[in-house]
């Protein structure tokens, strides 16, 4: 079979698992989001945490109460490494150095997991499953509250109130992600991920040379760093080294799992608002956009430019012989355009022009189709604007899913859309004009070198985690100032999202009328692509210029 | 109990009982779980899926090795320079030289210069030690791995090698063809992946010969 033709069916394939989960997924998680019904193990739990299940929060206090959670989980996180040397399983590794504590902490905390540090000679096994495995867990659950909530916000009337916090968290933990993740485990495992509390063991090759077969409890982390849109490599080379993902099957389990969640809440939402084509057309968005993205990485490394990787025949310098092209960049476009950040091959290696398509991707927001919840409501943000647009366009009163968008709603929406260029672009000016922060790039001889820096902002702002890995970032400079942007990357649009949730959930319906925009229809699909395209390519189209257009054209 | 506290200090008691009941169950619940059934049901994959010869452990399924030679020569820093076992059929370069303990891509970009005159270097070194043209090596043979840990090289690099690693073992050229054979996987299913060679239990393979 020729590669091509082998590439196109994996694409193919990957869209069938897809499909085959969407309404069964997409179903349940809307019966989890709207059951008045506690499970016996969560009575018991909320006992435990002293919440009562019926109360429901408004939108400030859900905001309060994730805020709370998620600054407790930046602590706990952050004395863990402080303290490995004294846990067990450290393997004899020192206590982590405060800033790339605090940075790695900020890091898992905000579903970015950016990698400041290289696992192998940082952390012990203990740190890894007991701190940064649970906030995978809890950071995807996190997202998806937020975006349950926005969207009661849309299909509720008259209320304050939102839900609560503790019960989304909780549902979300227990009856959706650990679920599929057991399963999901045994799969990787069954593929041949590791699944071990093993410090590593010796062995002698046949030339007689020592190596050590790393250990430690990869497949269960692994599955919930892809299920949960998080990134974060139990090894250094992440999805690239073969006992976090050991072939062809296990390359596109991982790919599915990264897109299952953010695919399928379309359909959560669809059926809670009560108009499964609302889902259809945010769906049709992002699949827009995914499938343009994943075409142009994929023609970009199968062409090869660049001096070196011409000189090489291919682009295969930071790629594995068994994902090759086709394989490395429908994951490389899979991952960047969900907040997940994990790597199958190095990204910075890549030709200029199809490294520079990651980058954009995140770009967007992260909305094809986005992290776990975070994708979503990056997407009904940009749906509210279009419809605004829409509305400038003919004069009228912009209303989305029968709520009014007025004043206060579009305050909230471009505060939103404002916050993350201003840190990735803020961000990568002040690096830029730093020495200390410039000596950190490795790619010195050519806009290359930019193109590490801009990189390393844009997966922070935008909560993503993978990275253009020549970058040393493990200075006091990235440390403190990647960790202060994924922070206010990932909360400052959290509390406006909950804002907007509470402002729309307050809001009588408006009725449809002959005038009301449809906003199911291939017309707005096509206005919101094109708003997405149009905003993000305004906004950094001067930065990308200098990078890898500066490189590839 | 505690509703008489402001609300957002409430919250934070909440947080952390919250914190604290996910930390066990997610944090040690969940992968002692994990870890003793997939030590049950998949004993062999969830150890590393260690290979052996004659009885003895010499590595990983999946994990690549160096099959190198001291030259007897030394660099600037004092160190051993490695170079290709002839015996051995030999796996891609690797940023961390597959040292287990560690894992990595070069991380060069696609125009970096140096990247370019080690690429060149790695040609004609191929080259010369296949005795064939320099136009006729495979990128993967010139190219640095992501993981710096990559067990496979392509088919084509595989058969590069062949004629060299019968004519040093004394073996007929179709015997090592048949161990390459053996050792080749294709995609999975069909379509998934690319098609490679195991070079770890290619030569082990050899070594068991």
């Amino acid at each position: 079979m020729s590669d091509t033709a082998a590439g196109l069916l994996q694409v193919g394939f990957l869209l069938l698992c897809l499909a085959a989960v969407y309404r069964p997924l997409g179903g349940y998680m809307a019966r989890v989001y709207t059951s008045d019904k506690d499970l016996r193990i969560e009575r018991a739990t909320y006992k435990v945490f002293g919440v009562d299940s019926k109360a429901d929060q408004t939108w400030g206090v859900y905001a309060r109460s994730l805020i709370a959670f998620s600054a407790l989980s930046v602590v706990l996180l952050y004395l863990l490494q402080r303290l490995q040397h004294w846990l067990p399983l450290s393997l004899g590794l020192p206590n982590v150095e405060s800033g790339l504590a605090f940075n790695t902490a900020a890091s898992f905390v905000s579903n970015t997991n950016w990698q400041n540090y290289s696992p192998e000679v940082t952390l012990g096994h203990l740190v890894q499953f007991a701190g940064l495995a649970v906030q995978n867990f809890l950071s995807a659950a996190v997202g998806i509250t937020v975006a349950i909530a926005l969207i009661r916000g849309f299909a509720r009337a008259k209320t304050d109130r939102l839900g609560n916090f503790w019960v989304d968290l909780t549902r979300t933990v227990l009856r959706v992600l650990v679920p599929i993740a057991i399963i999901g485990t045994l799969v990787l495992v069954a593929t041949g991920v590791v699944q071990n509390f093993s410090g590593g063991h010796e062995v002698t090759s046949v030339v007689g040379q020592s190596q050590t077969i790393p250990g430690g409890p990869v497949a269960g982390q692994e599955v919930i760093k892809e299920l949960g849109t998080n990134g974060g490599g139990f090894y250094n080379a992440n999805s690239a080294h073969p006992f976090e993902n050991p072939n062809g099957l296990s390359n596109l389990f991982e790919i599915f799992l990264l897109l299952m969640i953010p695919v399928c809440l379309t359909r959560t939402f669809g059926l809670m608002v009560k108009d499964k084509r609302q889902g259809y057309a945010i769906l049709g968005v992002m699949g827009t956009l995914w499938a343009a993205f994943t075409f142009s990485a994929t023609f970009f490394e199968n062409r090869g430019a660049g001096t070196a990787t011409q000189a090489a025949g291919a682009a295969m310098e930071g790629k594995e012989t068994r994902f090759g092209e086709w394989a490395s960049a429908l994951f490389a476009t899979s991952t960047t355009g969900t907040s997940t950040g994990a790597v199958n091959s190095a990204h910075d290696s890549f030709t200029a022009l199809g490294g520079g398509t990651a980058l954009f991707h995140m770009m967007l927001g992260e909305v094809s189709p986005g992290g776990t919840g975070t994708g979503l409501y990056g997407m009904l943000i940009l749906a509210v604007l279009a419809v605004f647009v829409a509305g400038l366009m003919v004069g009228r009163t912009p209303e989305y899913l029968k709520k009014k968008i007025t004043a206060r709603e579009m305050k909230l929406v471009s505060l939103y859309i404002l916050t993350t260029p201003t840190l990735v672009l803020a961000g990568a000016s002040i690096a830029m004009g730093l020495a200390v922060a410039r000596a950190s790039i490795l790619n010195t001889d050519s806009p290359h070198g930019f193109s590490e820096v801009l990189y390393a902002f844009t997966s922070a702002g935008n909560n993503n985690g993978s990275a253009f890995g020549g970058l040393s970032g493990n200075i006091p400079f990235y440390n403190t100032a990647l960790g202060l942007v994924m922070l206010l990357g990932r909360f400052v649009p959290i509390v406006l999202v909950l804002a907007l949730a509470g402002s729309l959930a307050r809001q009588q319906p408006v009725p449809v009328t002959q005038g009301t925009l449809p906003t199911h229809k291939a017309l707005f699909v096509t206005l919101l692509v094109g708003t997405v395209l149009i905003v993000t390519g305004l906004t950094y189209f001067p930065a990308l210029t200098l990078g890898p257009l500066a490189e590839g054209l | 109990m505690a509703s008489n506290l402001p609300g957002s200090v409430r919250q934070f008691g909440v947080a952390l009982r919250a914190l604290l009941f996910f930390t066990v169950l997610l944090g040690l619940a969940y992968p002692l779980v994990m870890t003793g059934v997939s030590q049950v049901v998949f004993h062999g994959n969830a150890n590393g899926s260690i290979v052996q010869v004659a009885g003895k452990d010499t590595g990983s399924d999946l994990i690549g090795q160096a099959y190198t030679q001291d030259s007897g020569k030394k660099d600037a820093d004092g160190n051993a320079i490695m170079v290709a076992g002839p015996k051995w059929f030999q796996t891609r370069p690797s940023a961390v030289d597959y040292d287990g303990k560690g894992s990595s891509a070069s991380q060069l970009g696609p125009n970096n210069a140096d990247l370019l005159a080690m690429v060149e270097e790695r040609r004609k070194t191929v080259a010369a030690l296949e005795g064939v043209q320099e136009s006729q090596v495979p990128p993967d043979a010139v190219t640095a791995s992501g993981s710096g840990l990559d067990p496979a090289i392509s088919p084509a690099y595989a058969a590069l090698q062949v004629n060299r690693v019968a004519r040093e073992r004394g073996l007929d050229v179709a015997k090592v063809q048949q161990l390459v054979k053996a050792n080749t996987k294709g995609r999975t299913l069909g379509f998934l992946g690319e098609p490679y060679v195991n070079v770890v239990t290619l030569n082990n393979a050899l070594a068991s010969n």
